[in-house]
C-alpha cells in the first residue's frame, strides 16, 4: 500500500542531513557544555554554531538574541508569561487572537485568572484579524500582543508586521507565533519589528522536544524555569546539544529558496484544492483564498463527521487530521472554525490536509479520488444527506 | 598516553549505552508522528509513548499513569515544586529543603519565597547527611512539601530518603515529600511505594539516555499545578508535542542501567578504592570532601588539593586525555565556590582546590588504572611548580 503524509502541520518526519548533523553530538561529542573541558567546549561549539544558524535564518542581530527551549509550547509560555511577569508594574493588559494556538490562550488565560486583563481579537471568516481591532484595543495598560504569524489549522496569514509597528508606536511588546511559518514564509527581523518570535523545530524537518524563542536585544523578560545559568539565566537545565544542533542545521535548510518551494507547494495546494471543489460536491473551503499557508488545504464535508472521513483514508494510507492534532483527542469543535463563524456541524466536518516537500502530483490525484469515494460512501449511510 | 580520552565527569552528564543511541537513531528515522495525530503514525508514536511510560514505570514500581515526561531534571523539579506549592497553599505556605540541594531546586524555591511562601533550608553534617529527626522536628502543620536529594551531584552523599520519609510522615501525615532523584536512578535501588516518596525527578542523560529528557513521578491524588499551559498531552500536566525518540530512549537506558546493578555498584566501588588509595598514598595532603565510604555513593569522589587551584588540575589532567570536573558543572563557569562545599563545612582552601571525579559502568578497568596512576603524578608536578 501506498503512504502519503499529508499532516505536516502536526509534524514533519527530520531530513537526513539534519540526522547528520545530529549524529556525531549523539556520539562522540556527548560532553555538557557548562564543563570546562574539551568534551564541553566541543559541545559548545556545536550550540554556538546552532544560535548562529537560528539568528542568521531569521535575520536577528545577533545569536544572543536566540533562546533554546524544549518546544514551541515553552516558547509560547515563556514569551508571554515572561513578559507579563517583568512588566506587571507597568500595566496588567495583554492581547492576543480568538485562533492562536492554545500554548498561547490557555498561557494568557492563566494569566487572566491571576488578575491580568486579556483581550482576544476577534477573525473574520477568513480567520483574518484586522490590525484596527488591534489598534482601538491598546490602552496605556497594554504591556504585550501576542498574534500567530501564519493559523495551524486554516493556513490563515496574518498581518503581523502591521500589527507590530502599530504596537511598537505604543511602546507595546509584540510576540508572534511563528511556528507553522518557517521554512514557509519569510522572516526577517531587521525588517520586520517582532520583539519576540516562537519556534519548534519539528514542525520543519528537524528534531522534537527542541524549540527556539527570539528575544529583541534590550526586550524586558523574566525566566519561567529556575535552576542554573544556562541560557543566560533565561532557561535552566543541560542543554539538549544534539537536538540544538539538529534545529540549527533544519533551520538553515528551511529557509533555503523559500520563494521556489513555495511556489511548488502553493501549487500543489492549489491543485488539491481544485479537485476536491470539482470532484465533490457540498464542500466548503476554510481560511483565506490566497493569504495562507503554501501547503495548507482546509475544508468541511458536509453530512459526514471528519473523523471518520480521516479513518477511512488512515486505511488507505493517506494521514490527514480533522482541525489540530493537538485537539483532535477532544470533542470539541476546533476554537479556530468556531471563531470564524462556522457552526459546529460544518466544524465538525472539517479536515486539514498539510503539504510537504515529498509529497507529488499523483499523490495529490490519488488523495482526490480517495477522498471522492469515500465521501460518497458515507453520505450514502448518512441520515442528514438527502439526494 | 591512553588512545582515547578517559571520561571522568559521569556525574555532568553520560555518554549515551550504544543500544540506546541505536534505538532512538530508528526511532528518528522512521517513527516521526505525532502521537495526538489519529492516524496510523500518530497511533505508532502514541503506543511506543504508552509503552516507554509502561517500562520507567516498571523500573521505579508504580503506576504507568503516575508518570509525567518532561524535558529534563530541572524541568521535573520546578514542577515538583512550584506545581504542588501553588496548588496546595491553603493547607500550609511552609516549604523545607536542605542547603546541598541541586540549584533547580534552590532556585524555584526562592521564587516561591518572593510569592509569600516560607523555605526552610536545613544543614548537612560534615558528610553532607541530614538528620531524618532534626527534619521531622521541623516538620509543622504547615508544611505542605518536603524535597531532599536523594544523592548529592557534588560529594555523593546518599540521604537516608525511607528514614526521612518516614520521619516526616510521623509527624505530618499530609507533607508531600519530594526526591530529587537525577544521581541516584537507576544506580541505586528506588522504589517510591516502598520509601514514602510522593514525587520523584529523574533526568534521562545522567543514566546513559539523551539530554532533553526527564520525567516526573507523582503519586496518584497529588495535586499539582501546570507550568507549562497550552494541550491536553500528559493529561493536561505538560503541554507541548511529546519527543517521541527521546522517551523512548529514555526508558531503555532506565532498563539497561539498573541491569545487574549490584556488579555495576561492586565495580565502581573498585574503583573508587583504586582512585583513591593511590591518590592518598602520594598525597597524604588531599582532602576527601563528603563522605569516604557507606554515606556516599561509589561512583562520585571530590578531592581538594589545598593550595592548588581545581581549574588547573582540570587541565593539567587534559592535557593526559582525562577528564574530571571542578565541583559540578553548573558551577564551573562561574567563579562561585560551591553551596554544597560552603554547607558541609569546607575550608577555603578546600573550596578552591576540588575536584570531581565521576565514573559511569562504561568506563573501563585500564581507563581506571591509567587514571589512578596518572592523576597522583600531575598533582606532584604541579606541587613542584607552584612551590
Ligand atoms: C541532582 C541534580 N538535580 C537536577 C539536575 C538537573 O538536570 P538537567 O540538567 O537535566 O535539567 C542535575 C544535573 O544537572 C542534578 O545533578
Ligand atoms: C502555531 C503553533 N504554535 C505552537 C505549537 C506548539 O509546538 P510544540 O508542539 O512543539 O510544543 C504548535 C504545534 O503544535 C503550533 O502549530
Amino acid at each position: 500500500m501506498k503512504r502519503i503524509y499529508m499532516d505536516h502541520g502536526a509534524t514533519t518526519p527530520m531530513r537526513e542531513e539534519v540526522l547528520e548533523a545530529m549524529l556525531p553530538y549523539l556520539k562522540e561529542i556527548h560532553g555538557n557544555p557548562s564543563s570546562f573541558h574539551s568534551f564541553g567546549r566541543e559541545a559548545r561549539k556545536g550550540m554556538d554554531e546552532a544560535r548562529e544558524k537560528v539568528a542568521r535564518a531569521l535575520g536577528a542581530s545577533s545569536p544572543e538574541e536566540i533562546y533554546f527551549t524544549s518546544s514551541g509550547t515553552e516558547s509560547d509560555n515563556l514569551a508571554v508569561k515572561g513578559i507579563a511577569r517583568a512588566l506587571s508594574s507597568r500595566g496588567n493588559h495583554i492581547i492576543t487572537s480568538s485562533i492562536e494556538h492554545h500554548a498561547v490562550l490557555d498561557t494568557v488565560k492563566h494569566l487572566g485568572e491571576e488578575g491580568f486583563e486579556v483581550t482576544f481579537l476577534p477573525v473574520d471568516e477568513y480567520g483574518m484579524v484586522d490590525p484596527k481591532d488591534l489598534e482601538a484595543a491598546l490602552t496605556d495598560r497594554t504591556i504585550l500582543a501576542s498574534i500567530m504569524m501564519a493559523n495551524n489549522e486554516v493556513g490563515t496569514i496574518q498581518p503581523v508586521e502591521e500589527m507590530a509597528r502599530i504596537c511598537h508606536e505604543k511602546e507595546v511588546y509584540f510576540h508572534t507565533d511563528a511556528v507553522q511559518a518557517i521554512g514557509h514564509l519569510p522572516v526577517n527581523l531587521e525588517k520586520q519589528p517582532f520583539d519576540l518570535l516562537s519556534l519548534s523545530a519539528h514542525k520543519f524537518y528537524g528534531p522534537k522536544g527542541i524549540g527556539a524563542l527570539y528575544v529583541r536585544k534590550g526586550t524586558k523578560i523574566k525566566q519561567i524555569l529556575f535552576g542554573g545559568g544556562q541560557e543566560r539565566k533565561l532557561r535552566p537545565s543541560t542543554e539538549n546539544i544534539p537536538a540544538i544542533v539538529g534545529l540549527g542545521r533544519a533551520i538553515e535548510l528551511a529557509v533555503e529558496n523559500i520563494p521556489e518551494k513555495s511556489a511548488a507547494l502553493t501549487a500543489l495546494r492549489d491543485r488539491l484544492f481544485k479537485g476536491l471543489q470539482e470532484e465533490i460536491e457540498d464542500i466548503r473551503v476554510n481560511g483565506h483564498p490566497t493569504q495562507r499557508l503554501p501547503g495548507n488545504v482546509n475544508i468541511s464535508v458536509a453530512y459526514v463527521e471528519g473523523e471518520s472521513i480521516l479513518l477511512s483514508l488512515d486505511l488507505k494510507g493517506i494521514a490527514i487530521s480533522s482541525g489540530s492534532a493537538c485537539t483532535s483527542g477532544a470533542l470539541d469543535p476546533s476554537h479556530v472554525l468556531m471563531a470564524m463563524g462556522l457552526d459546529h456541524q460544518t466544524a465538525h466536518g472539517s479536515l486539514r490536509f498539510s503539504l510537504g516537500k515529498e509529497n507529488s502530483e499523483e499523490e495529490v490525484d490519488y488523495v482526490i479520488e480517495s477522498l471522492k469515494e469515500i465521501v460518497e460512501r458515507l453520505r450514502k449511510m448518512s441520515s442528514v444527506y438527502k439526494k | 598516553m591512553m588512545a582515547r580520552e578517559v571520561y571522568l565527569d559521569n556525574s555532568s552528564t553520560t555518554p549515551m549505552h550504544p543500544e540506546v543511541l541505536k534505538e532512538m537513531q530508528t526511532l528518528l528515522e522512521r517513527k516521526y508522528g505525532n502521537p495526538s495525530s489519529l492516524h496510523r503514525l500518530g497511533n505508532d508514536a502514541e503506543r511506543t509513548l504508552s509503552s516507554s511510560r509502561q517500562l520507567l514505570a516498571e523500573q521505579l514500581g508504580v503506576k504507568s499513569g503516575e508518570i509525567y515526561f518532561t524535558s529534563g531534571g530541572t524541568e521535573s523539579n520546578n514542577m515538583a515544586l512550584a506545581g504542588i506549592a501553588r496548588r496546595n497553599y491553603r493547607r500550609g505556605k511552609h516549604l523545607l529543603t536542605s542547603k546541598i540541594e541541586h540549584p533547580s531546586v534552590l532556585e524555584p524555591l526562592k521564587k516561591l519565597e518572593v510569592e509569600g511562601f516560607q523555605v526552610t533550608y536545613l544543614e548537612p553534617d560534615r558528610n553532607g547527611l541530614l538528620d531524618p529527626f532534626q527534619l521531622a522536628e521541623t516538620v509543622t502543620p504547615k508544611t505542605i512539601l518536603v524535597s531532599v536529594m536523594h544523592v548529592n551531584n557534588e560529594i555523593g552523599t546518599i540521604q537516608p530518603i525511607a528514614e526521612i520519609a518516614a520521619a516526616i510522615k510521623r509527624k505530618n501525615p499530609q507533607t508531600i515529600v519530594h526526591v530529587d532523584a537525577v544521581q541516584s536512578f537507576t544506580r541505586l535501588p528506588l522504589s517510591p511505594r516502598e520509601q514514602g516518596i510522593d514525587v520523584l525527578s529523574i533526568s534521562a542523560h545522567k543514566f546513559h539516555g539523551p539530554k532533553g529528557t526527564g520525567a516526573l513521578y507523582i503519586r496518584g491524588g497529588i495535586l499539582v499545578e501546570p507550568l507549562l499551559a497550552g494541550g491536553e498531552q500528559e493529561k493536561g500536566l505538560r503541554a507541548g508535542t511529546e519527543n517521541t525518540p527521546g522517551i523512548a530512549a529514555m526508558a531503555l537506558a532506565a532498563r539497561l542501567n539498573s541491569e545487574n546493578r549490584k556488579e555495576k555498584t561492586a565495580q565502581s566501588k573498585i574503583f573508587k578504592e583504586k582512585m583513591l588509595s593511590s591518590i592518598e598514598t602520594a598525597h597524604p595532603w588531599a582532602q576527601i570532601n563528603g563522605p569516604r565510604k557507606a554515606e556516599g555513593v561509589p561512583n562520585i569522589l571530590n578531592i581538594s588539593f589545598p593550595g592548588l587551584k581545581g581549574e588547573i588540575i582540570l587541565h593539567a589532567l587534559e592535557e593526559h586525555n582525562i577528564f574530571v570536573s571542578t565541583g559540578s558543572a553548573c558551577h564551573s563557569r562561574k567563579n562561585k565556590p560551591s553551596h554544597v562545599l560552603e554547607a558541609i563545612g569546607a575550608e577555603k582552601a578546600a573550596l578552591d582546590g576540588a575536584i570531581r571525579i565521576s565514573f559511569s559502568s562504561m568506563n573501563t578497568p585500564e581507563e581506571i588504572e591509567y587514571a589512578a596512576s596518572k592523576i597522583p603524578q600531575v598533582i606532584s608536578e604541579l606541587k613542584a611548580f607552584m612551590s
